[in-house]
C-alpha cells in the first residue's frame, strides 16, 4: 500500500464547533480501489470528517488533497466538481418528488429547455439493473420503506459517476438481505477503480467489506488496521477502550400477568392498504417479546398505532387491562408507555429545541418541572444532567440544540427519556439503530433492567442478534400478521429466518 | 333589476370583467408561487404591488410611454425583492417580519415619491392608460369575442403565463432546483445547487410579476395613482397560492373566482341596490376567505417554507 498514491489526502484536519473539537488534527488517506471503514464512538467525529471532506463544513485547520492536487473544497459543489459524493446519515431526500427528480437534481440532462425525464429515467433503471438496486423511479419518494429510500440515496450518488464514494451508516436501515446486495454493489464499484469510505457500527460488516480501518476516539485517529490482521475483539476495544462483553448476564424470570394486549387491531399505511391486519399479541409483566420481521411488513404501521400517532381502523389496545383511547398519544403516555419510535428526527425528537427539552417533552407537567405554570428550570437542569451521564450523551450541555448531536446521541436522548419514567410497557423500534458497541451494551443492560424492574417490553429489530440476545419469546411478522411464535430457547436462527421470508409451516 | 343580470350584455360585461379584475392577481399570485415554492413567504408582496403601482405610473407620465411604465414596475419589483432576499436569505431574519417591513416601508416611500413628484394637486394627475387589443376574427365571436379576446395585452399575456410557471416549475432543471429548495434545502446543497442564489432568483422573478400586477391598476386599468389602489389584491394573492395549493394552474383558478366576485360586485353596485356600497366591496373578499376555509385544510406547503438555511446546523 505504500508505493500507492492516495486518492484522498486529509492532513491534519482540525473542525472545532463552538467548545466541542470534533476533529482534533486528523491525519486519513484513502487508496484506489479500497474500502476503508471508519470506526468509532458516537461523536467520536466520523461524521464531521466525511462532511469536511465533502466541503459541507469548512475546515478550521489542514489540508485536502485529492488526486494528488491540493483543493479548497468550500462547497458541496466543489467535491462533486472532483469526483467526490456523499450518502449521508440521514435522508437527504423529497418525499413529496418523485425517485427520479431526487435521483436527478443537480445533476440534469436537458432536451432543450425541458429536463430529458426519459432518457434519465432509462439510465436510473439501467443502474439499477447493474448494481442490484431495482427501484421503480416514477413513484413518489414517501410511499417507499426507509430500505428502499436507502437505495434512492445510492442511485443518487452513482448517477453522478463518482470516483470517491463516502456511505456514513447506509446499513443502519437496511436488511440483512439488502446489506448482501449493497456489498455486492460496492465490491462491484472497487473493482472499477473507485474508492468507498464505509461507515458503520456493525463490526461484522465492517471485517467483511473493507481492506482498511481506521479507528477514530474524541476526534483524533487511534489506530489503523488492515483488515486481515484484526479481530472484532481488537475492533471493539480499540473504540471504546475497554473489552466488550460479548455475553449478557440475563436472569431467567417469570412471566407476569399482561401489561399490554393487542386484540384484532387492523391499521392502514399511507397507501389505505391494511398493513396491520388482525392482529393479536400479549406483553408480560418482566418479558421481552421480540418482533422480528424485514422493514415494511407492517412493524412501523403497528409501533405508530400503539404510540397513538396513527388511527386503527378496528381492534382494541389494553395496557394494564384498561383500553388506550384510539389515536391519542397524550393517552398513552399517561398510561406508562415508553415509546422509542424508528424514525428519531421525524417523530422522535424536536432538533430546534435543546437537549434538556427533549428528555422533559413528554413529563414536561410532572415530576415537579413546573411549578404554578412557570418551568423549574433547576429541577430540569439537574433532572436532566443525571441522564446526560448516565446515558453518556456526548453534547456541549444540556442547554444545546439535539440539531448539534451526533447521530447515535440523538438515539440517546430519546432512550433516555423513555426509559427514565418507570414504563409498565416499552415499545421500541429498532432502539440501538446507530449506536456503538459500547452505547448498544448499555441499552442492553438497561432494557434488561427495565424487564427486571417490571416492565413488558415489545422489542421490534431487524437485528436477528439483538432479538435472539434480549428475548423471552420471539414473534415473526410478515406481511401484517404474525406468521410465527417461538420461544428464544427454542427457536433456531434458520427457522426465524424462514418465517421472515413468509415460509409458513 | 334582477331581470337585468340574465341580459346578454350583462352577461358578457360580468366575463369581460371578471377577466380584466383578475389580470392583476394573476401576475402577483403566479410571483407569490414562485417565491414560496422556493421556500420564502413574501408578505412585501402589498407593497411591492403598491411601489410598482407608483413606479409604472410616474415612468408612463414622465416618458409617454405605457410598455416603458411596465418595464419600470417590474424593475421596482425586483429590487424591493432583493432586499427581501438581502434580509430573510442572506441574513436569515424572519420571513414575517421581513416581508411585512418591506410592505410598510414600501406604502410609506410610495406615498412620499408620489408626493416629491406631483406636490398635493386638488385633482389627481392622469395618463391615458392600455387600449384593449380586440384579437382579429376571434373577437367577432358573440358573447365570447367581446368578453374573452377584447382584453388587455397584459390580460393575454398573464394567459400566458399561467402554463409557463407550471412548465418551468415542473418540467425544467430550475424548476426542479426551486422546488427543491422549498422542500428540502439540505437535499439541495448536497448536491451542489446553490440554495441561497436559487432563493434569490426566485424572489427577483417574483417580484417582478408582482411589480408589473401593480401597475396593471394605475396604467393599464386605471389611469391614476391612489394610495389605496392596491386595496389588499396582495393579500388576496397570498390566499391563492394557498387556495391553489401552490400549484400556478389552481392558483390562476384562484385568482378568476376573486376577478368574478369583483367583478360582479361591481357590477351589482350599478345595478342600484338600495345599499351601502361598502356592502359589495366586501363580497370577494368574504368568499375568499370561506373557500380558502375550504380547500386550506388539504393545504401541502413547502417544506422549508419560512425556514432560512445555514450550513453546519445539521447534526449526525
Ligand atoms: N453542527 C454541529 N454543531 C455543533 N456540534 C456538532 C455539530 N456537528 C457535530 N457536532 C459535535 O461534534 C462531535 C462529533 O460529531 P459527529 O457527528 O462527527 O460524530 P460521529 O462520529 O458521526 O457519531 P455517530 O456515530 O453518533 O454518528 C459530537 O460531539 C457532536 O456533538
Ligand atoms: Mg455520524
Amino acid at each position: 500500500m505504500e508505493e500507492k498514491k492516495p486518492v484522498v489526502e486529509m492532513r491534519s484536519i482540525r473542525k472545532v464547533f463552538l467548545d466541542v473539537i470534533a476533529n482534533r488534527d486528523i491525519d486519513f488517506s484513502l487508496y484506489r480501489g479500497e474500502v476503508c471503514s471508519l470506526l468509532g464512538e458516537n461523536g467520536a467525529g466520523k461524521t464531521t470528517l466525511m462532511n469536511v471532506l465533502f466541503g459541507y463544513y469548512a475546515l478550521d485547520g489542514g489540508e485536502i488533497y485529492i488526486k494528488g492536487e491540493k483543493v479548497n473544497l468550500s462547497s458541496p459543489k466543489d467535491a462533486i466538481d472532483k469526483g467526490i459524493g456523499m450518502i449521508h446519515q440521514h435522508f437527504t431526500l423529497v418525499p413529496s418528488q418523485s425517485v427520479l427528480e431526487n435521483i436527478i437534481i443537480g445533476a440534469a440532462v436537458e432536451k432543450g429547455l425541458f429536463l430529458d425525464f426519459k432518457s434519465a429515467g432509462e439510465r436510473v433503471v439501467r443502474l439499477g439493473e447493474e448494481f442490484g438496486l431495482l427501484i421503480n423511479p416514477d413513484v413518489k419518494v414517501w410511499t417507499l420503506s426507509v430500505g428502499e429510500q436507502q437505495k434512492v440515496e445510492i442511485l443518487k450518488a452513482l448517477y453522478r459517476d463518482v470516483d470517491i464514494l463516502i456511505m456514513d451508516e447506509p446499513t443502519a436501515v437496511l436488511a440483512p438481505k439488502e446489506i448482501i446486495e449493497l456489498f455486492k454493489t460496492l465490491k462491484a464499484l472497487v473493482k472499477r477503480g473507485k474508492s468507498v469510505v464505509f461507515i458503520s457500527h456493525k463490526l461484522n460488516e465492517v471485517m467483511e467489506i473493507s481492506d482498511r480501518i481506521v479507528v477514530l476516539r474524541n476526534g483524533g485517529v487511534t489506530a489503523e488496521r488492515k483488515t486481515s490482521e484484526t479481530n472484532i475483539r481488537e475492533l471493539a476495544n480499540l473504540m471504546v477502550g475497554r473489552d466488550i462483553l460479548e455475553k449478557l448476564d440475563r436472569k431467567n424470570m417469570i412471566p407476569g400477568k399482561p401489561v399490554l394486549e393487542i386484540e384484532n387491531l387492523s391499521v392502514l399505511n399511507e397507501k389505505g392498504l391494511k398493513a396491520v391486519k388482525d392482529l393479536n399479541l400479549v406483553v408480560h409483566k418482566n418479558e421481552i417479546v421480540g418482533v422480528a420481521g424485514v422493514s415494511g411488513n407492517g412493524q412501523t404501521e403497528l409501533s405508530e398505532s400503539l404510540f397513538g400517532i396513527r388511527e386503527p381502523v378496528s381492534g382494541v389496545v389494553k395496557v394494564n387491562g384498561k383500553k388506550v383511547k384510539k389515536g391519542n398519544p397524550a393517552a398513552a403516555i399517561d398510561m406508562g408507555m415508553g415509546r422509542i419510535p424508528e424514525d428519531r428526527i421525524e417523530t422522535g425528537l424536536l432538533m430546534d429545541l435543546s437537549v434538556e427539552e427533549n428528555i422533559i417533552l413528554e413529563n414536561h407537567l410532572k415530576h415537579g418541572f413546573q411549578k404554578y405554570g412557570l418551568m423549574n428550570f433547576n429541577r430540569i437542569h439537574e433532572f436532566s444532567d443525571k441522564l446526560i451521564k448516565d446515558y453518556k450523551i456526548k453534547t456541549a450541555g444540556s442547554d444545546i440544540a439535539a440539531k448539534s448531536l451526533s447521530g447515535g446521541n440523538l438515539q440517546k436522548v430519546i432512550l433516555a427519556r423513555e426509559l427514565s419514567g418507570q414504563p409498565s410497557v416499552v415499545i421500541a423500534s429498532q432502539p440501538t439503530r446507530g449506536l456503538d458497541v459500547g452505547a448498544m451494551e448499555y441499552i442492553h443492560e438497561r432494557l434488561l433492567e427495565e424487564r427486571d424492574r417490571g416492565a413488558g417490553i415489545m422489542l421490534i429489530s431487524e437485528d436477528l442478534d439483538e432479538v435472539f440476545t434480549l428475548s423471552d419469546r420471539i414473534v415473526v411478522m410478515y406481511e401484517g400478521e404474525i406468521i410465527g411464535e417461538a420461544g428464544s430457547g427454542t427457536a433456531s436462527k434458520e427457522q426465524i429466518g424462514l418465517w421472515m421470508s413468509g415460509v409458513k409451516k | 333589476m334582477i331581470r337585468d343580470i340574465f341580459q346578454i350584455t350583462f352577461i358578457t360585461g360580468l366575463i369581460g370583467a371578471t377577466l380584466r379584475m383578475a389580470t392583476p392577481i394573476i401576475f402577483a399570485t403566479l410571483g407569490e408561487i414562485i417565491t414560496e415554492r422556493a421556500g420564502v413567504l413574501n408578505l412585501g408582496i402589498e407593497g411591492i404591488m403598491l411601489m410598482g403601482a407608483m413606479t409604472g405610473f410616474i415612468a408612463t407620465i414622465t416618458s409617454g410611454s405605457l410598455w416603458f411604465g411596465i418595464l419600470m414596475a417590474a424593475g421596482i419589483g425586483m429590487i424591493l425583492a432583493l432586499l427581501m432576499a438581502f434580509l430573510s436569505v442572506y441574513l436569515g431574519l424572519s420571513q414575517h417580519v421581513s416581508g411585512l417591513g418591506i410592505t410598510l416601508f414600501s406604502t410609506g416611500l410610495a406615498m412620499f415619491v408620489y408626493r416629491l413628484h406631483f406636490g398635493s394637486p386638488t385633482v389627481p394627475p392622469t395618463i391615458k392608460p392600455f387600449d384593449p387589443v380586440a384579437i382579429p376574427l376571434l373577437s367577432k365571436i358573440p358573447v365570447i369575442g367581446p368578453s374573452f379576446f377584447n382584453q388587455y395585452s397584459l390580460t393575454y399575456i398573464s394567459w400566458i403565463l399561467i402554463p409557463l410557471m407550471a412548465l418551468l416549475l415542473y418540467k425544467t432543471n430550475i424548476g426542479l432546483k426551486i422546488r427543491t429548495v422549498g422542500e428540502n434545502p439540505f437535499a439541495a446543497d448536497t448536491v451542489g445547487v446553490n440554495v441561497n442564489l436559487t432563493r434569490t432568483l426566485s424572489l427577483v422573478a417574483g417580484g417582478a410579476l408582482m411589480g408589473v400586477g401593480g401597475a396593471f391598476l394605475t396604467i393599464v386599468n386605471g389611469n391614476m395613482f391612489l394610495i389605496d389602489v392596491v386595496g389588499g389584491r396582495g393579500w388576496v394573492s397570498i390566499a391563492m397560492v394557498i387556495f391553489g395549493n401552490w400549484d400556478p394552474l389552481k392558483g390562476a383558478l384562484g385568482a378568476l373566482l376573486f376577478g368574478f366576485l369583483d367583478g360582479l360586485q361591481l357590477r351589482l353596485q350599478g345595478l342600484g341596490f338600495n345599499v351601502p356600497f361598502h356592502l359589495f366591496l366586501l363580497i370577494p373578499y368574504l368568499l375568499t376567505i370561506i373557500a380558502l376555509i375550504g380547500v386550506s385544510r388539504h393545504a401541502t406547503y413547502p417544506s422549508a417554507l419560512l425556514k432560512p438555511y445555514r450550513r453546519e446546523e445539521k447534526g449526525g
